[in-house]
Parts: structure tokens; C-alpha cells; sequence
């Protein structure tokens, strides 16, 4: 069963067409990375997928279910790691934990048992008690990458996550999103050719809304004729261009 | 359940923030020992605790609306509002959980002045109980408003706005000073079509044992809630749609 299904999704802002319709299928634990230049699509395609914004145009089925229709269903199914690091920053690492799990209604039980879980997989431990404005910017990411896995979302967006990192905290997250790999399905944003091409099972590339290529990383660097994904890229993207 | 948790990391935002202690309950308490100690240096009747404590109490309530405000707008500047319009939280979640946790602490910032107030003569009845519980109807208006410019304003406007000319409309538009007829004319005539003059005139009402003074001022000061409730629920849900 596909876990997502875009169907000639579209979003309008007056004169801009954001995207411009999007048909896109993505398979039950597959990793997919959106890629594009900046303007392309990526996040308005996640904020309409994550139902933060109504598409103008289409429909988009997460599970079978409709984000148009039935987003507080859709809601329940997906967990979401925004662009930005989106933490309380003066709660401590434990409590933005514990009220991920009170928005979504878990009891005292299960919260006892996903505080745990999220600790141990995410090796929170010795920043449990630190007040999470405090940490510094790979723990946050770290932390937020946690918090939108709380409730045990079947699909995982996640935007840009490791956007301005160090070498060292890029390549921890790198370890969690592979740990997740199969069990979750994932759509990935990023700038980072590199990041796309170790992590994601398929690629779809963007620009002016609309999707230009789809595929693994080495299926678009031999349409491409490129032996480089950055290359693949620039080429996609040009070739459009001209 | 969801908005119980939602509320209560409000309260702990707000509460962990130094400057609500300073503000909230250091600032109203600095104020009536300053003014007490004023009046007891002059020979006339300028700023008795009795009529001085009603105005430095609702004067406290203005910084609710900074405190609801500034909330608010961090949060809107972060991508942590965006995180939770992903979760089951429904938009009254949102409401009620930024304005509820606001109650207690404008309760409890009430009656720390009239605590001071005691403490600097203010004669011990009931009808001091009573002033305490009315700072609730004239605290949902200061927290209304905290919602509507939260919705609509970024931090840095919010601390201009509701941090330095609310309060200074509140301090000189409500008589929490002074009679509002020493001045007269079209100051007074403003004065009294706001809320913050019925605020201090309610809460006067109350601590006097005057319960039938306490009208018309109530309805002036809920129907000015209910209005800035409506605007912001407005407004909060226009930004919500637009997040």
C-alpha cells in the first residue's frame, strides 16, 4: 500500500503557484528526499501533506486518507520536524518530551514508556534536566526529531534536519534517520546533495512547483550522464532552465 | 488532557521567565510602598491605601497582557506553534490554553497586593477576599487582549506596544493615580468610555463593600472582554490558518 498518494496537488498564493500540480506516490517505509533550489516547493508541499496549509487544487491521501477531508485523522498518522527547531525553550528536555505526549493524549503508562524509549534511542540521557533553549544546536535538532516521533507517527516529515549542524552532529542524525529506515516512511527536504544520496531510497527533484526528475540517486545520475549526484542536480535543474 | 498540557507548559514558560516575577508582583508592590511612603510625607489626602490599592491592582493586570502577548509571539516566530498545529490539539486547545493559565497568576498577583497592601494598613475584612476574587472578570479582558496582539504582533512590537504604552495608558487612563475629574474635559470623557477606569472603579466598588457600585462599571469591563475575546479568537485562528 503507498503511503502517500499526491494527486495534481497544487498551491496558489495569488500570483504564485507554489506547486503546481504534484503527483507523487510514496511506498510504506520508503525514505524519500525532496530536492530543490530555494522557491522550488519542498516545504509548502510538506505544510500542505502535514495539513499546516490547504492545497488550492488536488488532494493528497496519507494512509488512504485524505489531507482535504480528513485531517484530524491524517493528524494522528504523521509526525513533523519543521525547517526550524521547534522546541520549548524554557522547558527542559524531559518536559518538551512530556507534553509531545499530553497533546496527543498518552497515558501516564505510556508516557513513562515513550520518555524512556525516546531517551535511550536518542541517547538523551545526560541532557534530560537542561532547559532545551540552552542546548546547543545538533541536541535541539536531536530533540525535535524526538518529540515529532512521540506518537508513533506511521509517516515522518522531516524539513531540512540537519540545516546549519556541525560534521559530527549531521553524521549522529544521519545514524538516526538510517536506525528508522524501513519501520517509518520518511520525506526528507534538504539543501544537502550528499545528505539525499546517503539516506534516501528514491529522489524527486523540484523547481517552480512542479516535480522535474524521480528516482534513486544512481538511476538520475545515469539519465543524467553525470558521475556526481551534485552534478545529476545542477543538471536537472539547468536543463530545465534552458 | 491535551489542553492541560499545553497550558501547563505556558505557565511554566511564563512563570520560569525572571522578568514576570519582576514585573507581575515586584513592580505593583515597589509601586504601593513607594506611593505609601509619599503619602505618609504630606499633609493631604493623595494616595490612601484604600484608593490607591484598587488602581495598583489593576495596573499589575496589564502586564497579563504583555505576559499572554509575548508568549504568543515567541512562539509564532519559532517553528513550535507549526509542530503543534501538526498534533490532535484543536484550535480552542490553543485559546483557552494560552489565556487559562493567566487566571491564577492574576489572582495570585492581586492578592500579593493587597497582602502589602495589609501589611501597609489597609483595614482586614472580607470585602478584601471579595476585591481579590474580581480581579477575575477585569483579568479577562487584560488577557483578551494579550491573545489579540500576540496574534498579530512579533516580540519586539509586543514589548513596545503592550509592554511600554499599554501599561502607560492603563496607569494614566484608569485613575489608579489620581481622580480623572481633577483633569476633566475630553480626558475624562475618554477615560470613562475604556475599560481601565470601570476597572479601578469596580474593584473600589468591591473593597468599600459597595456592591451596588460595582455596576455599571462589570458590564463595561465584559463587554470589553467578550469584544477582545472575539477579535482574538479571530485573529489567533487568521494566524493559525496562515502558519
Amino acid at each position: 500500500m503507498e503511503a502517500i498518494k499526491t494527486v495534481g496537488l497544487t498551491k496558489k498564493y495569488k500570483n504564485l503557484t507554489a506547486v503546481d500540480g504534484l503527483d507523487l506516490s510514496v511506498e510504506r517505509g520508503e525514505l524519500f528526499s525532496l530536492l530543490g533550489v530555494n522557491g522550488a516547493g519542498k516545504t509548502t508541499t510538506i505544510k500542505m501533506l502535514s495539513c499546516l496549509t490547504k492545497p488550492t487544487g488536488g488532494d493528497a491521501f496519507l494512509l488512504g486518507r485524505s489531507i482535504a477531508r480528513d485531517a484530524a485523522e491524517v493528524k494522528n498518522i504523521i509526525g513533523v520536524s519543521p525547517q526550524e527547531t521547534a522546541v520549548a525553550p524554557g522547558l527542559t528536555v524531559k518536559e518538551n518530551l512530556t507534553l509531545m505526549c499530553g497533546v496527543h493524549g498518552f497515558s501516564r503508562e505510556k508516557r513513562q514508556r515513550k520518555l524512556e524509549e525516546l531517551t535511550e534511542r536518542f541517547d538523551l540521557t545526560e541532557v534530560l534536566g537542561r532547559k532545551a533553549g540552552k542546548l546547543s544546536g545538533g541536541w535541539q535538532r536531536r530533540l525535535s526529531i524526538a518529540m515529532a516521533l512521540i506518537s508513533e507517527p506511521e509517516i515522518l516529515f522531516l524539513d531540512e534536519p540537519t540545516l546549519g549542524l556541525d560534521v559530527l552532529a549531521r553524521s549522529d542524525l544521519w545514524d538516526i534517520i538510517r536506525s528508522m529506515k524501513g519501520r517509518i516512511t520518511m520525506i526528507l527536504t534538504t539543501h544537502y546533495m550528499e545528505e539525499a544520496e546517503a539516506l534516501s531510497d528514491r529522489i524527486g527533484i523540484m523547481k517552480d512547483g512542479r516535480l522535474l526528475a524521480l528516482g534513486t540517486a544512481e538511476s538520475l545520475k545515469t539519465q543524467t550522464g553525470t558521475e556526481k549526484f551534485e552534478e545529476a542536480f545542477v543538471a536537472i535543474v539547468k536543463g530545465e532552465r534552458q | 488532557m491535551k489542553l492541560l498540557a499545553f497550558s501547563g507548559r505556558n505557565v511554566k514558560e511564563i512563570l520560569r521567565d525572571p522578568l514576570t516575577a519582576a514585573f507581575s508582583l515586584g513592580f505593583p508592590v515597589i509601586l504601593l510602598l513607594l506611593m505609601s511612603a509619599i503619602q505618609a510625607n504630606v499633609p493631604v489626602s493623595l494616595f490612601e491605601i484604600a484608593t490607591l490599592t484598587p488602581g495598583i491592582t489593576v495596573f499589575g493586570l496589564s502586564f497579563m497582557t504583555l505576559f499572554s502577548a509575548t508568549l504568543i509571539a515567541k512562539d509564532r516566530e519559532t517553528a513550535l506553534l507549526q509542530r503543534l498545529y501538526t498534533t490532535p490539539l484543536t484550535a480552542a486547545d490553543f485559546i483557552f490554553g494560552y489565556a487559562l493559565p493567566l487566571l491564577p497568576i492574576s489572582v495570585a498577583q492581586g492578592a500579593v497586593c493587597y497582602l502589602v497592601a495589609l501589611l501597609l494598613g489597609l483595614p482586614a475584612t472580607v470585602t478584601v477576599v471579595y476585591a481579590v476574587l474580581f480581579v477575575l472578570p477585569v483579568s479577562l479582558f487584560f488577557i483578551a487582549l494579550g491573545l489579540l496582539f500576540g496574534s498579530i504582533l512579533s516580540t519586539k512590537q509586543v514589548g513596545g506596544i503592550c509592554g511600554a504604552l499599554l501599561t502607560t495608558l492603563t496607569a494614566w487612563l484608569s485613575g489608579a493615580w489620581f481622580d480623572l475629574s481633577l483633569i476633566g474635559g475630553a480626558f475624562q470623557k475618554i477615560a470613562n468610555l475604556l475599560p481601565y477606569v470601570h476597572a479601578v472603579a469596580l474593584e473600589k466598588a468591591v473593597l468599600a463593600g459597595n456592591f451596588a457600585g460595582i455596576f455599571p462599571h462589570i458590564w463595561w469591563i465584559m463587554g470589553y472582554a467578550a469584544a477582545a475575546f472575539a477579535a482574538a479568537v479571530l485573529l489567533f485562528l487568521r494566524q493559525m490558518r496562515r502558519q
